[in-house]
């Protein structure tokens, strides 16, 4: 029987939010420190929760892996955060911003949880410039705004490229406030390894302090998980080297169901793998992609010739370079959506065109000798200065781009040697953000009572796909301005309950799972290292579960993940002892969730007989490359229940999609 | 990029178990490296080979590995986050070394920043800086003001944004002769101090940070500029002659 309730409030739609608002129970301020709250996860939507629940008066207790909960991945967003301010005056609306996000996640979000995504975002920019936040701003004082893919108006607040490291400090900063004031007590290096279940409600975790290897056990009312995504499960992609999904896979083991964990981000602008050493993939912002138009040769003798470095990017004429962007999507050009952007390389690439003198020669050009000497020429009309020679506008033209994305040009330089300001780009889609994740209601919480789920770590407001400056956009919304009002509506019901006990025996068998898998890892005799596991895994899921997907790859996939789980669980290494700090235990723990969830996502991947957004099925394509969606069989989300280690027994569950407000179209950027 | 060529190198590596335990320096080989390489990705090969060997791997913090989260470290040669400016550990690239090399690498080294284990140390002193004062004191329920109804003029946003980038590694604390914060607490108390949102309780904020600071066991400041040569942001020594007059003038309203 599906449990899957949305919970979606009844009502027109932009009133949903206020009218839920106003009718849930709430907790008063004199009992709020009756109720202790754990919170996994520091980044934009658990720092943002953390701080709120605690100001709220809440006891909260905040976990986080890094040594400090400033470092949490969100701090490598580069570009922006959305919001309908409309300060550009060029159309912005709530509405707009809400149907941007549903066409730009191919129809495979919720409506609700969307437009209330819309409504609180002009809130976020408020609350964050109260804070500090320094944004980017124009002469005259105020607000500035950049455009980003998938959309036909400036709505992006940045600033400079360390948008996402400017809101986390900002929320790192009042996590601190009420660290200081004693509100919130933070568990740096630590990690969550379980979820307690007690009389079917969510009541506290198992979780291990990686300094001294201790098993805790920690109680509370109600657990709110904000781990992040699950794109580690690739190895190499542009999530940060501790990212994981154990937190949000742990509780699915226990009940919550897991949702569209096919649908994956593969970002176009990334640096392209050097070679087999590599560790992980540098992002470059989709800022980028305002000012740098896109192209490989047209001839693919040039593309051979450079790969081979007997050619440079600079000797290919105007004329024999295609910019196949401008030339696919003339209304987008080279601001069509990500999974667009992607394709559109990897068909290039595919086809020879290839520039990346790497093993499997991927990569594009990204170049900014246009937009220099455009920049150049109206800086020299600004500063008066007649008859500029080409070097002048050059020279101008490269300050303008210096000032809007200097650090990411350094940035560039130091990986790769090359000097971007005199020769492209070279980029390649890799991993980003994962879509997918854990079921949740219009509430935020999951399938199971008193566990809320938060951030990139449910699947609840992009759909398929999730156009540029939305993510950091999701988590503050969902950690600042939702989840402290409805998971109040759950804590009603708890004022009386009292401290929760960490002596049942639902704490005692969680925490011997937990000794017992120590106890395994490290006296396994096994001849690999954990990473030669996850390197395997990473390999079957780029080729079989990446950018694009074949119902045989699929099953091959499914088959060859299951075997290099059956290898892990006989043949691996940990060195080293369960007190003080073990690196490899820590990976093993993680790894070993990757293994079962990558499974889980070739399942999802093979079952779901349409593209979309970031899931895009080869098998189901128009004559000329484009996703072709199946609204008719496909129109919801598919959430998969835990039967036992055996993934393939997973159980589908489906919450069909229902659009009252728009109409569901072909998702065209021509 | 450039042609692919494996180093073959000598590694001199402080190994220490844990807090209480006696380090020292381990000396192991490696062959090769691809220049294309990122530093830490030469020790990740160098790790996988320990665990082959039935070795324990060396501990170090790394993780983003884009240079923005500040939890990489590492003394490589003498130097925090290793020869080049500008760069944290992880955006060092081995095309910097040349082949036969012996590279020295310590963990950050100073009172305040006790070492967990090999190059791995505990940095925690700079989160309980930021909780004795590194915020303005706003809740966080959304019912402020509109973001434009308070402007500020561009100079100010660009360097308090200048001041913000900071992204607390602590090589200005490692690299420092007495071991001072400075830097990072001046970079955080300028940041605040430049916005109008921040000038209201500027002097409170500067108070309680250096109270901290001084607390937790870091030295003071006597202007030789090694952190700013090796801040991997270019958070410049302006950001402690801010905080100074800051201090000072707080100071004197206190009395």
């Amino acid at each position: 029987m599906s449990k899957l309730d949305s919970r979606i409030p009844a009502g027109p739609l932009k009133d949903k939010w206020k009218h839920h608002k106003d009718h849930m129970n709430l907790v008063a301020p004199n009992n709020r420190d009756k109720i202790d709250i754990i919170v996994v996860g520091t980044g934009l939507a658990g720092g943002s929760a953390a701080a709120t629940l605690a100001e709220q008066g809440y006891n909260v207790k905040a976990f986080c892996y890094q040594d400090s909960p400033r470092r949490a991945h969100s701090i490598a967003a580069q570009g922006g955060i959305n919001a309908a301010k409309n300060y550009q005056g060029d159309g912005d609306s709530t509405y707009r911003l809400f149907y941007d996000t549903i066409k730009g996640g191919d129809y495979r979000a919720r409506e609700a949880n969307v437009y209330r995504l819309a409504e609180v975002s002009a809130n976020i920019i408020d609350q964050c410039v109260s804070q500090g936040v320094p944004f980017g701003r124009d002469y005259g004082g105020q607000l500035d705004n950049r455009s980003f893919g998938g959309v036909q108006v400036k709505r992006t607040f940045y600033a400079k490229g360390q948008t996402g490291q400017q809101l986390l400090l900002g929320a790192y900063s009042s996590l601190s406030r009420q660290i200081g004031k004693g509100r919130v007590k933070m568990y740096n290096r630590h990690e969550m390894l379980d979820l307690v279940i007690v009389d079917g409600k969510a009541r506290g975790i198992i979780a291990r302090n990686l300094v001294t290897g201790e098993v805790e056990r920690h109680s509370a009312h109600a657990v709110v998980i904000a781990s992040g995504g699950y794109g580690n499960v690739y190895f190499l992609s542009t999530n940060a080297m501790g990212s994981n999904v154990s937190a949000a896979w742990k509780i699915h083991k226990k009940g919550a169901y897991f949702a569209n964990p096919c649908y994956v981000q593969i970002h176009p602008t990334c640096i392209p793998v050097h070679g087999t050493q590599q560790s992980k993939l540098t992002l470059m912002s989709e800022s980028l992609r305002n000012s740098g138009r896109i192209w490989v040769p047209k001839k693919i003798e040039d593309s051979i010739a450079i790969r081979e470095g007997k050619l440079r990017a600079e000797s290919i004429k105007e004329e024999d370079r295609d910019y196949y962007l401008e030339r696919r999507y003339p209304a987008f050009g080279n601001l069509v959506p990500r999974d667009v952007a992607s394709r559109a390389a990897k068909e290039r690439c595919d086809a020879g065109f290839g520039i990346e003198n790497n093993d499997t020669k991927e990569g594009v050009y990204l170049d900014f000798s246009t937009e220099i000497m455009k920049k150049g020429r109206e800086s020299a009309i600004e500063k008066h200065i007649h008859n500029p020679t080409d070097q002048q506008l050059y020279d101008l033209g490269k300050s303008w781009i210096e000032e809007k994305y200097g650090n990411l040009f350094v940035m560039y330089e130091k990986i790769t040697a090359d000097d971007p300001y005199k020769t492209p780009m070279k980029i390649y889609p890799a991993v980003h953000y994962t879509m997918g994740g854990v079921w949740v209601d219009y509430n935020l919480q999951s399938t199971i009572p008193g566990c809320f789920v938060i951030g990139e770590a449910n699947f609840s407001d992009h759909g398929a796909n999730r156009l540029g400056a939305s993510a950091l956009m999701q988590g503050l919304a969902d950690g600042y301005f939702v989840l402290p009002y409805t998971i109040a509506d759950y804590l009603s019901a708890d004022i009386r309950t009292g401290t929760i006990p960490t002596t049942s025996p639902s704490f005692e068998e969680a925490e011997k799972g937990i000794k017992d898998k120590i106890d395994f890892f490290l006296n396994n005799k096994g001849t690999h290292s954990v990473d030669h596991f996850h390197k395997l895994l990473g390999n079957i899921m780029w080729n079989k579960v990446g950018m694009g997907r074949t119902p045989e790859g699929l099953r091959e996939a499914i088959k060859e993940i299951d075997e290099v789980r059956k290898a892990f669980w006989k043949d691996v290494k940990v060195p080293g002892d369960a007190e003080g700090m073990n690196t490899e235990l820590e990976k093993a723990f993680r790894v070993a969730d990757f293994l079962e969830l990558g499974q889980l996502m070739a399942i999802d991947a093979l079952h779901r007989n349409e593209s979309c957004g970031g899931h895009f099925r080869e098998d189901h394509s128009t004559p000329d490359g484009e996703a072709e969606r199946d609204d008719v069989n496909f129109k919801y989300v598919g959430a998969w229940e835990y039967q036992g280690e055996d993934i393939n027994n997973e159980v589908l569950h489906k919450e069909d999609l229902i659009y009252d407000n728009i109409e569901v179209k072909t998702r065209s950027y021509k | 990029m450039s042609a692919k060529k494996g180093l073959h190198l000598t590694l001199k590596i402080w190994r220490q178990k844990n807090n209480k335990s006696k380090g020292q320096f381990e000396t192991y080989k490696i062959s090769d490296v691809s220049t294309d390489s990122s530093f830490l990705e030469m020790l990740d090969i160098l790790n996988e080979n320990l665990i082959n060997e039935g070795k324990e791997p060396i501990a170090f913090d790394h993780d983003c590995r884009e240079g923005i989260c500040g939890m990489c470290s590492l003394y490589i040669n003498g130097r925090a986050h290793g020869p080049d400016t500008g760069i944290t550990t992880c955006q060092l690239h081995m095309r910097m070394f040349k082949d036969g090399e012996t590279i020295v690498i310590e963990p950050w080294r100073s009172a305040a920043f006790p070492v967990i284990k090999d190059l791995m140390v505990d940095r925690s002193a700079f989160d309980r800086v930021m909780a004795a004062g590194g915020f303005i004191s706003v809740n966080t329920s959304g019912n402020t003001l509109d973001a434009n109804a308070i402007p500020v003029p561009k100079e100010d946003a660009d360097k308090a944004m200048d001041a913000a980038a900071c992204i607390g590694c602590g090589a200005c604390v490692a690299t420092c002769k007495n071991g001072s914060a400075m830097l990072f607490v001046g970079a955080k108390v300028s940041q605040f101090a430049l916005l109008p949102q921040g000038r209201i309780e500027a002097k409170r904020r500067v108070l309680n940070m250096v109270q901290a600071m001084d607390e937790e066991g870091f030295g003071n400041c006597s202007n030789t500029g090694a952190c700013e040569v090796e801040c991997p942001k270019g958070i410049s020594l302006e950001n402690i002659a801010r905080m100074n007059r800051e201090y000072m003038s707080a100071l004197v309203d206190k009395g």
